[in-house]
């Protein structure tokens, strides 16, 4: 077996995949279910020649990444839950900024303290949150080890194509379990390969400021404005991403990310045994949305099935969008209980029995 | 006779206008953090980073490589430059509300972990650009916006001495200036030279706090608030070297 071929949980395979991704800067704080990261992290790193950094608070890994980030080196903070919250502020600056950097939320059941078991409760908080102002970020959302692997990589493609930052979103399960991966070969990144980077100047260069990009658009805001939408629509337009599986002929279409989604793709498999047309639209990005993903709907499907471990069913708005309202929208929900691929089937028979209970 | 010539540093673009207030302390002394690293023959390889106030208001007069960043993380903004760029002078250039009240644990996590970089804080006792309000250094009975009938400690605390929660820290350096005399400027000046050559020899985290004039927020004259802060700053807030790495 090659050497990059071996097992690993989900949060080591994404340290690991992102110092081979050229990331020489870390900070984190311990948080479970992500706090491996940091543990690997703090002994990995310095073999790679990087920097990792086990800060006071979350607000100092995000600022300290805003640094790094400044500075040109591909850079990463993880946490979960309640510690994502913490990071909205830093996350308005990147994105005000023009900053590529890559955060990692290893979502958690429950708003407060909650409990550490997986959830997928921080739908919202990534999708429509992101701190202050007309924010929008990248998100990814992989549903395997082998996916966060391969979304390391991509975040930071992603991040330096748009001068963006990018988060990956996955649950607990996925960050805690092992799973076979082929790993990247190791490569460098460098560091002063961007021009806009502070690095210190040459003699008779200008300084560089990183700081609100508005601030150098004509007329500020007046300029800023056709900026920041033109990116949005960029990224929206160029970077939507989704497997449809069985979705053409589907007379009921389950939507879902993440754990949620290989469930589903289990409950397609065997419901299509038994002569049951269920489709899946899996997300791989929830930011953008993909939309395009729903074009393929045909005529027969009689209602979509959102499979979603949210109480209040964060994503069942986006599919209202992305389906124009015209397809009624039914919900297998769960909080912390990793949803039931018999219990998806259920649910599907249930809506083209007539006996669902649509969820708007 | 002999005459000196006073002469800003040319990347200090001084035909560019900052904005400060007449009498701000800020024009003296980040001139005198420039003036420093050009005399060191730093200035191009220099990295500065600062809050959200007036001290932002350098980022257009200095023509050299900066980051702005949120109000009270310059100095982890600033530690996160410097893990990723080791040869370049990078100094966090900030007030006091921002280091000692919203971002006060980077100040003293960054002490803690003995960040490679230099801070110069700027101690006005107010939160100058906001208009006035109460800031952690302002004295006992100093009327601001936010505490109109004086600072009460009953209340608001007692003002807070950086030099007391770093002490026995093992930082490389830590002092305090002012700049209400020729003399002071020009001590408070070596202080900083001693704290970005720390940094240059790899000795850690350095930290020098300038007791400076806010006239504006201060409602006295530029004259008048040099003589309150030699009459009454400086009885609260003693200047001097206190840590230095390797002298005791």
């Amino acid at each position: 077996m090659a050497d990059n071929e071996v097992i690993m949980k989900g949060n080591e395979a994404l340290a690991e995949a992102a110092i081979r991704s050229g990331c020489r800067f870390f900070s984190g704080y311990p948080i479970t279910p992500q706090t491996e990261i940091l543990e690997y992290m703090s002994w990995r790193m310095e073999e790679a020649g990087g920097e990792a950094i086990q800060t006071e608070d979350e607000l100092c890994g995000a600022y300290m990444l805003f640094g790094a980030a400044a500075a040109g080196a591909r850079a990463l903070s993880t946490s979960a839950g309640p510690g994502f919250s913490l990071y909205q502020e830093a996350i308005s600056y990147l994105v005000g900024s023009d900053l590529p950097a890559v955060l990692v939320d290893v979502s958690r059941i429950g708003n407060a303290l909650g409990d550490i078991s997986q959830s997928q409760g921080d739908y919202e908080l990534i999708r429509k949150g992101n701190g202050h102002g007309d924010t929008m970020v990248i998100a990814l959302t992989p549903a395997s080890v082998q996916e966060i692997v391969d979304d390391v990589q991509l975040a930071y493609e992603l991040a330096e194509k748009y001068l963006h930052p990018v988060i990956i979103l996955y649950d607990a399960a996925i960050g805690q379990m092992m799973e076979g991966v082929t790993l990247p070969e190791m490569s460098e990144h460098d560091i002063n390969k961007f021009d806009w980077s502070v690095k210190g100047i040459e003699k008779g260069q200008h300084g560089r400021k990183i700081t609100n990009v508005s601030y150098f658009c004509d007329n500020m805001y007046v300029g800023y404005e056709k900026y920041l939408r033109d990116k949005y629509k960029a990224i929206t337009d160029n970077e939507q991403r989704w497997e449809n599986v069985e979705v053409a002929d589907a007379e009921v279409v389950c939507v879902a990310y993440g754990i949620s989604s290989r469930v589903c793709k289990e409950a397609v498999r065997n419901a299509r045994a038994e002569g049951i047309k269920l489709g899946l639209i899996r997300l791989k990005t929830i930011t953008p949305f993909p939309v395009k993903a729903f074009e393929e709907i045909g005529p027969d499907c009689k209602g979509i099935e959102v499979v979603e471990m949210s109480i209040k069913g964060q994503m069942v708005d986006d599919v209202a969008l992305a389906t124009k309202c015209n397809i009624p929208i039914y919900g297998y929900l769960t909080s912390y209980l990793v949803p039931d691929s018999e219990k998806v089937i259920e649910v599907a028979k249930d809506i083209l029995a007539g006996k669902a209970e649509e969820v708007l | 006779m002999a005459t000196k010539e006073f002469k800003a540093p040319e990347m200090l673009r001084t035909g560019d206008p900052t904005g400060f207030c007449p009498g701000c302390g800020h024009g003296t002394v980040g001139r005198l953090g420039f003036e420093v690293l050009d005399e060191m023959g730093l200035l191009e390889k220099s990295i500065s980073v600062y809050d959200v106030a007036c001290d932002s208001l350098y980022m257009w007069a200095i023509d050299t490589d900066c980051v702005g960043t949120a109000h009270g993380r310059a100095i982890a903004t600033a530690a996160g430059v410097k893990r990723v760029r080791k040869d370049c002078p990078v100094w966090a250039y900030v007030g006091d509300g921002a280091s000692y009240s919203i971002g006060f644990q980077h100040t003293v996590w960054s002490a803690v972990r003995n960040e490679n970089i230099t801070v110069v804080i700027i101690n006005n006792g107010v939160f100058g650009m906001t208009g006035g309000q109460m800031a952690p250094t302002t004295l006992i009975g100093q009327k601001t916006t936010s505490s109109p009938a004086g600072r009460r400690a009953d209340v608001n605390g007692y003002p807070m001495d950086i030099t007391k929660i770093l002490t026995g820290q093992d930082i490389a350096y830590l002092a305090r200036g002012s700049i209400d005399t020729v003399a002071n400027i020009n001590k408070t000046k070596k202080y900083i030279r001693k704290a970005f050559e720390k940094q240059m020899n790899n000795e850690g985290f350095s930290l020098v706090e300038v007791l400076a004039p806010c006239p504006t927020n201060w409602g006295l004259s530029p004259h008048d608030s040099l003589e309150r802060i030699r009459n009454e700053v400086m009885e609260v807030f003693p200047i001097g070297e206190y840590i230095e790495r390797g002298v005791k």
